[in-house]
């Protein structure tokens, strides 16, 4: 018996044992000691990334089911900075709301590890592994709040809905074992090239309807609004970004690697998906009063924007999903880092109409939120834009030219409640100004306002990263 | 020749001036005379270093000058490539000529937020150069679009009483109709392999997908032109608008159609051109007789020149489309003078508009008898509306028709109506406003231009007159342009019908 190769999980294994020692620190300092772990789960967090972008090793290990490649190297660091960011910004929140859990930090670590593991899966057993671990730590994170009516509702809805998603994803993989005889993804790509039954497709469309559930893609989007306004909104942040890319880096393997000969198949599954989440997050979010809420519609818009590249499965799609995942969560955690910069003196606000007058009372801000604004709705030169262009230049390739047209006028609708929010700003009378920003909500704001309005500097590079991570998966 | 990056140095002048204006960051009196000065220091100066574009371009070649190129974004083919022709050079010059003129029309009438103003308008200036200088056509679609956000936060900030709806029904018109476009420009990509803008001129796209590709740019640009009956928004975002944002619009965003239909429609898919002539000329008839009617009904004057620009514009996609020289030589100068001329009706209609915080026409009446400076620059400009010979508007509008009677005569005979309606509704606002009594005891305390008015007012005089005595200068810079484009157009509809008859053969 051969000893795995552990320094591919190196990341992995540091989250593991941190997130531990962290906890004894917790439990034997008590409450006071929140600061701290906050400060030292971050230092993990950065210390894993700076380990991915330093050593890039790749091969198996674990007998095939943990894979590191180019494309789980670009996908683990946008989850660590993702999840680093939303840790970084509760500091301000914790201090100013009595959010003094230490657990919280904890918490998302070890969500964090089951997200790099789920990026790294290539077997089912530890995909749905590293799924579990980062649900079950969602769920607690999402009802943190514990004295929250709102928070608790929240919290309990996810973790019903997503244990009836979890359950949909084993059985579409017991399944997808059933029919092949493998776990293994490559095994599963091996059985799937000849002969295919009718029992195999109804495991890869339940699989799917787990994993869309994971991206909030419609019909399976029905918890997001809900936890999205429910959770204390640090955490809104948190679930908005890294889990997202997880989630979508995990599709990306599970079907251009185990179901790839089944593409046909697979490909109408996505297509549905993506027009029905884009044409549902742009109409759907015309109504809403709460940003929070408006931003989980915006967020199941954009998931399925993203889905449009992998609904062309080819190169140019994948790569156009990975670098939607990227400008996506600059934009997000931008838009966050304005949410929780909304404070009056009395306390956190989250209504649009508490934006208004905002250019003159912070012009600072509204000028960022501004731009985040019309780059969610992917005008030019905004890197929103060049998110969309690349997912829909691959369709385009693929000649899926319904749901491009759809999906451009899906962007237009979009483009009015986002615009929506720019008219309160910038036209109405103001209303009582917010209270300063915390420093690290402007260190935030202020790279990824930058990435965001000089996206088109670094354009160029930016595609080739996303191109090489998506050569994994073509080579 | 110089090697200097002359149209990236044009394009990138303003954005420079607005970061300067950006930092002026205090808001006091003098903080605010700063940000006029170096807002208006900027335009000018770009304005001079343009005119070298114009020194330095060679009249006798008809392919692109001045080209700069630079690698951008490999993985969608995607270069940074600036150059200009026949075609778009003489816009880019309108552009940078109009924008001191701009600023000088807001100097007194916006007060608020005047640094984010200048600012906007500014980065507006790169955006409209950058559209006519790109031969990249995703960086086309880049500048084009990406104006949109100025002029939306000019219209809805600076705007009027209805301004946010006007700035919204704007900017979802222009985007719903772009989006269309960006989808083509992709499919484009896809069967050319390119992006470049002369290398996809030279490309021969197969003739069936050329009807899709057309319809999906002319629902681009039909839009902005903007033609019947997509047209709109325009009367409302030009009612709202501050007097300089209704001149940037009707002068140069409105041009941004008329440039694309030369620039893409016609080279590009010349076949699928062929085969809408007819249906560019009924949307441009009805435009140009429809919108002159509701015009000659109107009582708001920015209104009223609103639909008349629509109706100007209806006789430039007429002349475009029909593919000959006088047309579409027509069409160009058309566009410059439209630019020139309705730019000006705006300036004039804010010089009372700032005097007495009204557009309704009822309001106004014999202003000629205290206000005479201003009677004679408004009657010049509204007789070079009406295409009076001896005026930019007229040859324009006459080589239009020219080339139309060349294609139909029918249309030409439609169009030429259009010509005394379009008397009718400029003659009759002109007495509305200047002749009559003046009898309104607010009106009688108005005062005749102020220097700065003098300023903005006289070169434009100067200028329509000019051209349209001499149009020449105008046509020795599109001529060799607009013949290879001509050439091109044939050469391909020939081969067409020659493939079609030896298919049948």
């Amino acid at each position: 018996m051969d000893i795995p190769n552990l320094a591919l999980a190196t990341p992995e294994l540091l989250l593991g044992v941190g997130a531990m020692v962290l906890l004894m620190v917790g439990v034997f300092i008590g409450d006071k000691s929140t600061r701290i772990v906050t400060g030292l789960s971050v230092a993990l967090i950065v210390l894993a990334g700076i380990w991915l972008i330093w050593l890039p090793a790749t091969g198996e290990a674990f007998h095939g089911a943990f894979v590191m490649d180019p494309f789980a190297r670009l996908m683990k660091i946008l989850v660590l900075i993702g999840s680093g960011v939303a840790i970084a910004m509760s500091v301000g929140f914790a201090r100013l709301e009595n959010f003094d859990r230490f657990e919280y930090p904890i918490l998302v670590v070890l969500a964090t590890l089951g997200m790099l593991l789920m990026v790294s899966a290539n077997d089912l057993i530890s995909l749905y592994l590293g799924l579990e671990l980062q649900a079950l730590s969602l769920y607690v994170v999402a009802a943190i709040n514990r004295d929250s009516l709102r928070s608790t509702e929240a919290g309990l809805k996810y973790f019903v809905l997503g244990a009836l998603s979890s359950g949909m994803l084993l059985y579409g993989a017991s399944m997808v074992y059933g029919f092949t005889g493998h776990t293994g993804f490559d095994g599963i790509a091996a059985a799937m090239a000849g002969e295919r039954s009718l029992g195999l497709v109804f495991g890869i469309v339940f699989v799917l309807a787990g994993i869309a559930f994971k991206i909030s893609a419609v019909p399976f989007h029905m918890w997001t609004p809900d936890v999205y306004e429910g959770a204390p909104t640090p955490v809104t942040a948190f679930f908005a970004a890294a889990p997202k890319i997880a989630a979508m880096a995990m599709l990306i393997r599970v079907v251009q690697g185990a179901f790839e000969p089944a593409s046909a198949d697979w490909r109408q599954i996505i297509t549905f998906l993506a027009i029905a989440s884009m044409v549902l997050g742009a109409f759907a979010a015309i109504g809403q009063t709460n940003i929070k809420r408006l931003m989980a519609y915006s967020s199941i818009g954009h998931m399925g924007f993203a889905l449009v590249g992998l609904a062309a499965g080819s190169e140019e799609g994948v790569s156009g999903v990975v670098l939607y995942m990227i400008i996506y969560m600059a934009m997000t955690l931008g838009t966050f880092a304005c949410i929780l910069a909304m404070r009056r003196t009395d306390g956190m606000v989250e209504n649009i109409s508490d934006l208004a007058g905002l250019s003159r009372t912070n012009p600072m801000m509204a000028l960022v939120l501004t731009a985040f604004m019309f780059s969610l709705a992917g005008i030019p030169p905004l890197a929103g834009f060049w998110a969309k262009y690349f997912v829909f230049l691959a369709a385009i390739q693929a000649e899926l030219y319904l749901l491009s047209v759809i999906g451009v006028i899906a962007s237009v609708v979009g483009a009015f409640y986002y615009l929506r929010i720019v008219k309160l700003m910038w036209f109405d009378e103001p209303e009582q100004g917010f209270v300063g920003m915390a420093s690290e909500l402007k260190i935030i704001l202020a790279i990824t306002s930058v990435f965001t309005v000089f996206y088109v500097v670094i354009a160029g590079p930016m595609s080739s990263i996303a191109t090489a991570a998506a050569r994994t998966f073509f080579s | 020749m110089t090697d200097l990056p002359i149209l990236s140095i044009v394009t990138f002048l303003p954005l420079v001036g607005a970061l300067i204006t950006f930092l002026i960051w205090e808001d006091s009196e003098i903080a605010r005379r700063n940000v006029r000065y170096v807002a208006l220091f900027t335009t000018i100066v770009t304005f001079l270093v343009s005119l070298s574009i114009w020194f330095n371009f060679d009249n006798s070649r008809s392919d692109f000058q001045l080209v700069e190129k630079l690698g951008w974004i490999e993985q969608g083919g995607i270069s940074y490539h600036l150059g200009v022709d026949g075609i778009s050079m003489l816009f880019v010059i309108l552009t940078t000529f109009l924008m001191p003129f701009c600023i000088l029309a807001s100097w007194e009438s916006v007060e608020k937020r005047i640094r984010e103003y200048m600012i906007a308008f500014l980065i507006l200036e790169t955006l409209m150069i950058g559209v006519f200088c790109s031969l990249d056509i995703v960086l086309f679609y880049v500048f084009f679009e990406a104006g949109l956000i100025p002029m939306f936060l000019i219209i809805s900030v600076w705007g009027g009483a209805r301004r946010v709806y006007a700035s919204l029904k704007f900017f979802l018109y222009t985007l719903l109709g772009s989006v269309l476009m960006l989808l083509a420009i992709m499919a484009m990509y896809w069967q050319a392999g390119t992006t470049d803008i002369p290398a996809l001129l030279a490309y021969n796209f197969p003739a069936s997908m050329q009807t899709w590709l057309w319809i999906a740019f002319f629902a681009s640009f039909a839009v902005k032109m903007p033609m019947w009956p997509v047209h709109t928004w325009l009367p409302d975002a030009h009612v709202e608008a501050p007097t300089a944002g209704s001149v940037i619009l009707a002068a140069i965003l409105l041009k941004m159609g008329g440039y694309g239909f030369l620039r893409f429609s016609l080279p590009m898919f010349p076949l699928a051109s062929a085969d809408m002539q007819n249906f560019v000329f009924v949307l441009s008839l009805i435009a140009i007789i429809y919108t002159s009617l509701v015009a000659l009904m109107q009582e708001d004057i920015k209104k009223l020149i609103a639909y008349s620009s629509v109706a100007h514009m209806g006789y430039v996609t007429m002349g475009i489309f029909t593919a000959n020289a006088h047309g579409i030589q027509g069409g160009i100068f058309q566009m410059l003078a439209h630019g020139l001329v309705s730019g000006a009706l705006f300036l004039c209609v804010g010089v009372v508009y700032d005097r007495m915080h009204t557009r309704e026409i009822a309001a106004y009446g014999g202003l000629v008898n205290n206000m005479p400076k201003y009677a004679v620059a408004f009657l010049i400009f509204t007789m070079a509306n009406v295409g009076l010979p001896g005026t930019a508007g007229f040859v324009g509008e006459f080589l239009t028709l020219l080339g139309a009677f060349q294609a139909n005569t029918w249309v030409a005979f439609f169009a030429t109506t259009g010509v005394i309606l379009s008397a009718a509704y400029a003659l009759w606002l002109y007495r509305r406003v200047v002749f009559g009594t003046l009898d309104k005891e607010a009106l009688k305390s108005m005062l005749d231009l102020s220097t700065r008015e003098k300023w903005i007012l006289y070169p434009l005089i100067v200028l329509v007159i000019y051209f349209g005595v001499n149009p020449g200068p105008v046509f020795d810079v599109t001529q060799a342009s607009v013949d290879n484009l001509i050439n091109n157009y044939q050469a391909a509809i020939d081969g067409a019908v020659q493939a079609a008859s030896a298919a049948n053969n």
